[in-house]
């Protein structure tokens, strides 16, 4: 039974690495990076401490390892949803994978989580029962859609791959998915919350 | 059994990602209470359990930590939480506001303005604002849902319709974002103005078993009528120690023959003040 379980993965080191070096200290550094980015929309923050098999970025690897865990249902969309990812976060955090409809965290680039809208939103009694999208950004940077809302001081601004499923997002407030921007070592977040315009 | 037995900051790795979550959904949806399963803490219901998760699930090795109780960094329960945290994250901690990244307080918010770069984590006994109109959560869960929270302000009305004025002076309750009612914690009504902050804020509240957060910069309007218009008020004098007539007072009583004093109720504002030579009334008798 033994000999067939390291058989099964033994062609497949990259399964057992690239977890917390120490993670009490690594994962309460990340979510304080986490918590800063999701409470000032816009805000770019860097993140390191994971490192999952490709094409998991170092940022998605340590958010997953952060907050997902046996009590969490995973999605993971298009190429993220390979057999040395599933065995990663299988190994280093137990999280059961789920249907999209099911998720707690979906992970994936941002066209292969469509359609969007397939994810929970919560219910009004409830918001909070929600899904988390972790999605992998070919980079992150302080310009293009303009941010307003919770957590920033007048206006900020972020690369996000779209406009439209934003704004819906945010009329179906206090429902709604949540989105945590991985690209790199480097992390965004946009809330709910966050009302998106076209830059001027 | 010695601190290093511990994991870091108390709570197992599995709770703080539990509470770590919560947080964050708090953060999206600013206001709202999500339910957390509250652990239990070396210390009883009504000490401040729901702070302390909040803070152990926050802190990083690298944080300097404040515990204020009614403003004073000395009182019993703020000393103790502060030697919890440095046994069990051991931290740097300070009685200076400035100094601190996290702040744990019970039923105060810092007089000096706070920064983008700290956190205020506030203890809760009552998260609900509606609880004592309300007592079913059933019904206070569908009155959230349905924003329906025109029964807090007939009690606001009841309030001057009997007394002329609104008596509420402490947790004051306050609308968030335009959306959710909240219960700021039994923080002075002089202190709500200061809910809009450039920090992040986040109340835990153990024994009920919920979490919520107010990010920087979110609009935290507290109720009123526009004929009855809200009103920070505190005592009508200065602090007898350093002679700050702009923060909040206690009251103290210093004899049987009722004498009194007013002081401020943060002490580490006090302090600095009285340290660069500012002086009340009764400094010298003090």
């Amino acid at each position: 039974m033994a000999d067939a379980l390291h058989q099964s993965t033994a062609h497949q080191p990259e399964v057992y690495v690239g977890g917390f070096a120490d993670a009490a200290h690594d994962s309460a550094r990340a979510f304080r990076s986490i918590m800063n980015v999701m409470a000032r929309p816009g805000t770019i923050e860097p993140i390191v401490g994971g490192m999952g098999p490709q094409p998991l970025s170092v940022a998605a690897s340590t958010l997953i390892l952060t907050l997902c865990d046996g009590n969490t249902g995973i999605y993971l969309a298009g190429d993220h949803d390979a057999e040395a990812i599933r065995g990663w976060i299988t190994f280093h955090t137990g999280a059961p994978f789920v249907s999209a409809e099911e998720a707690d965290f979906a992970v994936g680039t941002w066209s292969a989580l469509q359609p969007i809208k397939r994810f929970k939103v919560g219910d009004a009694s409830y918001p909070d029962r929600a899904a988390t999208l972790i999605v992998e950004q070919p980079e992150l940077a302080p310009t293009g859609v303009m941010l307003r809302g919770p957590g920033i001081k007048d206006s900020a601004a972020l690369n996000l791959p779209e406009i439209d499923a934003f704004q819906r997002n945010r009329r179906q407030f206090p429902l709604g998915f949540d989105c945590l921007f991985a690209s790199g070592e480097k992390v965004a977040a946009l809330p709910r919350s966050t009302r998106v315009e076209e830059a001027a | 059994m010695n601190e290093t037995s511990y994991n870091f900051a108390y709570l197992d790795e599995q709770t703080k990602r539990m509470i770590r979550r919560a947080i964050l959904k708090g953060l999206a949806v600013p206001g709202y209470q999500v339910p957390f399963a509250s652990r239990e803490m070396p210390m009883p219901y009504g000490w401040g359990t729901g702070g302390v998760q909040v803070s152990a699930a926050v802190l990083t090795p690298e944080d300097t930590m404040k515990v204020i109780d009614q403003g004073a960094d000395d009182t019993t329960n703020a000393v103790s939480i502060r030697k919890f945290f440095e046994k069990t994250a051991t931290i740097a901690v300070t009685e200076h506001t400035e100094e601190a990244t996290v702040i744990q307080t019970r039923h105060r918010i810092p007089e000096v303005l706070l920064r983008e770069d700290q956190v205020l984590v506030y203890q809760v006994p009552i998260p609900e604002p509606l609880r004592f109109i309300e007592p079913r959560e059933t019904e206070t869960r569908k009155m959230h849902a349905l924003e329906e929270y025109g029964v807090m302000h007939l009690k606001l009305y009841e309030n001057i319709a009997h007394h002329g004025a609104i008596t509420t002076a402490y947790a004051y309750p306050v609308q968030v974002e335009g959306r959710y009612m909240m219960d700021p914690s039994p923080i002075p009504k002089f202190d709500n103005p200061k809910l809009e902050s450039a920090a992040i804020q986040l109340f835990g509240a153990g024994r009920e078993q919920r979490i919520y957060a107010v990010p920087p910069y979110t609009q935290v309007v507290s109720l009123d009528f526009d004929d009855y218009p809200f009103d920070p008020s505190k005592a009508d004098c200065a602090c007898d120690l350093c002679g700050s007539e702009t923060s909040y007072l206690d009251e103290v009583i210093v004899d049987d023959a009722g004498g009194r004093m007013f002081v401020c109720s943060d002490t580490d504002y006090c302090e600095q003040r009285r340290a660069a030579g500012f002086t009340g009334a009764k400094a010298e008798a003090a």
